[in-house]
């Protein structure tokens, strides 16, 4: 064969349009980690006293805990005291109006296409974005339009002033400290993140987002998400994630909590579009996150998606504990790995009440040298009577020098349930190009078209503003409106 | 239309063609015959572009044009088709957005307007119903779980909607029954014509009942051995090809 499939990778290639540096006046701490370190945050942050007394607890933790070894990655050791864990624009805090915000700021986020000025946002597809900027969140729109509606959403940073109990109440409940070793560094030096908060009975009137940015140089980013959603409530809620690129690699270690009571949904989507490193695999982001939700109460859902196409390391498995009886959790994956990137990434689905049941579905993509693995567990509780999971692992590979990996394990301790897994492995064919090719259509819109195809179970699941962001992201030009 | 000179290709450093000749007149339609392997695959492959054949010798001149020296996505919009022998499963692209790319790539390379979604989707119903196509299967994964016959079904409704001046139909006769025969004959029919031409693989006799050919070959060991006109399908099907053999040998 001549077309052999490393000549597709090029293919993949392409430019990293949110690679750019915002020029702006920033404070930051010195590099290096110690009790004074996470003192200075807290104060800075003017944080109550147990909320300090927590992260040093978490260090504490943190400093006997080892980094975990089991994943499928390689990567030099991160040296911590190398990095610096907070760094702030230069401005206000606690922004009332735009007027008062940075216009480079401005700029930036006008730059990576996220809206932020509400007048600017069209009507009828209004999104409430919080907007992070290296440690802190710098704008935050529609907030009194959803606290119409009893909905909170803002700053972690704010709600640990405004709603102090709701945060001791629920913040650590679904990934405690001490829970692994970035967890327990992120509830040591965490930042900002957000905070959701739907009411009982209460649809969220809008989708709500995140938009996480790294600029500053050696800065780790360590964001913190707590979402809560009372009985017979339902939010749907966007993440989204850029940096400039460097060649030094930067870490992010985030923790997203959930917690969805009787009744309630939760739909959590990720676009993880973090700096990848360049060709060489020199630079990009070391992604190291924990998320987890916890379906509380009697028919909660909670269901995770993500499209991972950006970090040089993943390092992420969104799960769910399914505490109340027919509850559902919900796992659907896209991850690519290009050049030298490399991600270890899949969910837990712990069953613990009756009736629960879980879905997995993860397509893995694999090009250039990048090595993509997944790593699933179901884990059937005693009580958890007629418990049911379908799994699905799909991989595809484009070229030789890729890897797909795939760990499912399975723990069974009810012989009423039903656990199901699938996985397959497959090339883009030299004879579908072929195919695609013989009607007209350029070899690169063959691959775009082959990877959506393969895609298509997940992006499905994304809100439509998003999935055609995730289109786009692996180079694939959208789907028509017919099909 | 097609003109094809001392064509000779190989594979892996095998060689499967040795020397083709073959002129295809505008509005002709040929037939080419012959045994298991003798090549015509390779040489409907060589000729959409499929760049594992490495063609050691000849050329080919299609429309005015070194064909050889296209892409196969530019033979494609210049109106060269090629029914596949094997049509291959795309698994989560619907038939309809394949399709519609195709048919797209084709008109913007040709310099006419791009169909929106409207105007396609009336074309293609009208197209699906020519050839008996249940619309089902429009919205379907591309021959993802499609019978061997349907495979075929669907290549006959890709050639009825992207008109090409050359079409090249690798046996998509074998494995249908008599009505989808008789479909598939009534598509080739209703495109053919004055400005197109076609060539039809095929090993047997009774496709030519419906399409009646202007000019039959027989393709064996890489070569035209023999051609003539529909008469010689007749012929072959009464003898075989071990009377061609012998003849070749003599
Ligand atoms: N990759 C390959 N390596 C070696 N030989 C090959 C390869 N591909 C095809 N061939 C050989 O080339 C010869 C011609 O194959 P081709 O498919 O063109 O035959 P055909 O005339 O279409 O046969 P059929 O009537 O069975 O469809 C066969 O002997 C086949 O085995
Ligand atoms: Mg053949």
């Amino acid at each position: 064969m001549t077309t052999t499939e490393s000549d597709l990778v090029p293919l993949l290639k392409r430019d990293y349009k949110e690679g750019f540096i915002t020029d702006i006046d920033s404070e930051t701490l010195p590099p290096g980690l110690d009790e004074d370190v996470i003192r200075t945050i807290s104060a800075k942050k003017n944080e109550p006293e147990w909320m300090l007394e927590w992260r040093l607890e978490g260090y504490k933790r943190w400093l006997e805990m080892a980094p975990p070894e089991w994943a499928h990655l390689h990567h030099p050791p991160v040296d911590f005291q190398d990095i610096s864990y907070f760094s702030a624009p230069k401005q206000k805090p606690l922004l009332d109006s735009l007027d008062e915000v940075d216009p480079k700021l401005l700029e930036t986020y006008e730059k990576l296409g996220i809206p932020i000025d509400e007048q600017k946002m069209l009507a009828g597809v209004k999104v409430a974005v919080d907007a992070v900027f290296d440690s802190v969140s710098v704008a935050t729109t529609f907030k009194e339009t959803l606290l119409e509606a009893g909905v909170i959403f803002c700053p972690i940073s704010e709600a640990l002033q405004e709603y102090p109990e709701l945060i001791k109440q629920y913040l650590g409940t679904v990934v405690p400290p001490s829970d692994n070793y970035y967890a327990a560094l992120n509830s040591a030096v965490f930042s900002d993140g957000s905070f959701v908060f739907i009411p009982k009975g209460v649809r969220c009137p809008m989708e709500l987002s995140t938009y996480f940015r790294i600029n500053e140089m050696n800065t780790g980013q360590f964001e913190r998400t707590l979402i809560v959603a009372e009985d017979d409530s339902y939010v749907s809620y966007l993440e989204g994630c850029t940096a400039p690129m460097r060649d030094e690699n930067q870490l992010h270690a985030a923790v997203v909590e959930l917690v969805a009571m009787k009744g309630a949904e939760i739909k959590y989507s990720t676009v993880q579009n973090w700096y990848p490193g360049d060709e060489d695999g020199k630079g990009g982001i070391y992604n190291f996150v924990t998320k987890r939700g916890a379906c509380r109460g009697q028919g909660a859902k909670i269901s995770w998606t993500q499209v991972e196409t950006g970090s040089a390391i993943t390092w992420k498995y969104p799960s769910v504990l399914l505490e109340g009886d027919d509850t559902v959790g919900e796992f659907y994956s896209v991850a690519l790995t290009n050049n030298y990137q490399q991600a270890d990434t899949g969910t837990k689905m712990v069953h613990i009440g009756k009736n629960s049941k879980s879905t997995i579905i993860s397509k893995g993509i694999s090009a250039g040298k990048g090595q993509n693995a997944y790593r699933g567990l179901v884990k059937i509780l005693k009580g958890a009577e007629n418990a049911r999971n379908y799994s699905q692992c799909d991989s595809l590979l484009m070229g030789d020098k890729c890897g797909a990996h795939t760990f499912p394990y399975m723990e069974v301790k009810n012989p009423s349930a039903i656990v199901e897994h699938e996985a397959t492995t497959s090339r883009i064919g030299e004879d579908q190009l072929f195919y695609c090719r013989q009607r007209g259509m350029s070899e690169e819109d063959a691959v775009s078209m082959i990877v959506n195809g393969f895609c298509k179970e997940v992006f499905k699941e994304l809100p439509m503003e998003f999935a055609v962001e995730a289109q786009k992201l692996l180079g694939i030009s959208l789907e028509g409106s017919v099909g | 239309m097609l003109s094809i000179k001392n064509l000779h290709a190989s594979i892996d450093g095998k060689r499967i063609l040795n020397g083709i000749n073959l002129e295809v007149g505008t509005g002709e339609v040929h037939a080419i015959m012959g045994p298991n392997g003798s090549g015509k695959s390779t040489l409907a492959s060589v000729l959409a572009g499929r760049d594992n054949y490495e063609v050691t010798e000849g050329n080919v001149i299609y429309k005015d044009q070194d064909l050889l020296e296209m892409e196969p996505e530019i033979r494609a919009r210049e109106g060269v088709f090629l029914a596949f022998q094997y049509p291959v499963e795309i698994p989560g692209v619907t038939n309809m957005y394949l399709l519609k790319a195709a048919i797209n790539a084709v008109k913007k390379h040709q310099g006419q307007d791009e169909l929106d979604a409207r105007e396609f989707l009336k074309l293609i119903k009208e197209k699906a119903a020519m050839v008996e196509m249940k619309q089902e299967f429009l919205y379907r994964s591309v021959n993802e779980g499609f019978s061997g016959g349907e495979k075929k079904r669907n290549e006959i409704l890709q050639m009825a909607l992207l008109e090409p001046y050359l079409s090249i139909l690798d046996e998509t006769d074998s494995g249908l029954d008599i009505d989808a025969l008789k479909i598939v004959a009534k598509g080739v029919n209703l495109i053919r014509s004055e400005q197109r031409s076609m060539v039809l693989v095929t090993h047997y006799q009774r496709l030519l009942d419906y399409i009646v050919p202007d000019y039959v070959h027989v393709l064996a060991g890489g070569k035209i051995i023999r051609s003539g006109g529909k008469e010689l399908a007749l012929e072959l099907e009464e003898k075989g090809y071990g009377w061609i053999d012998e003849l070749a040998a003599a």
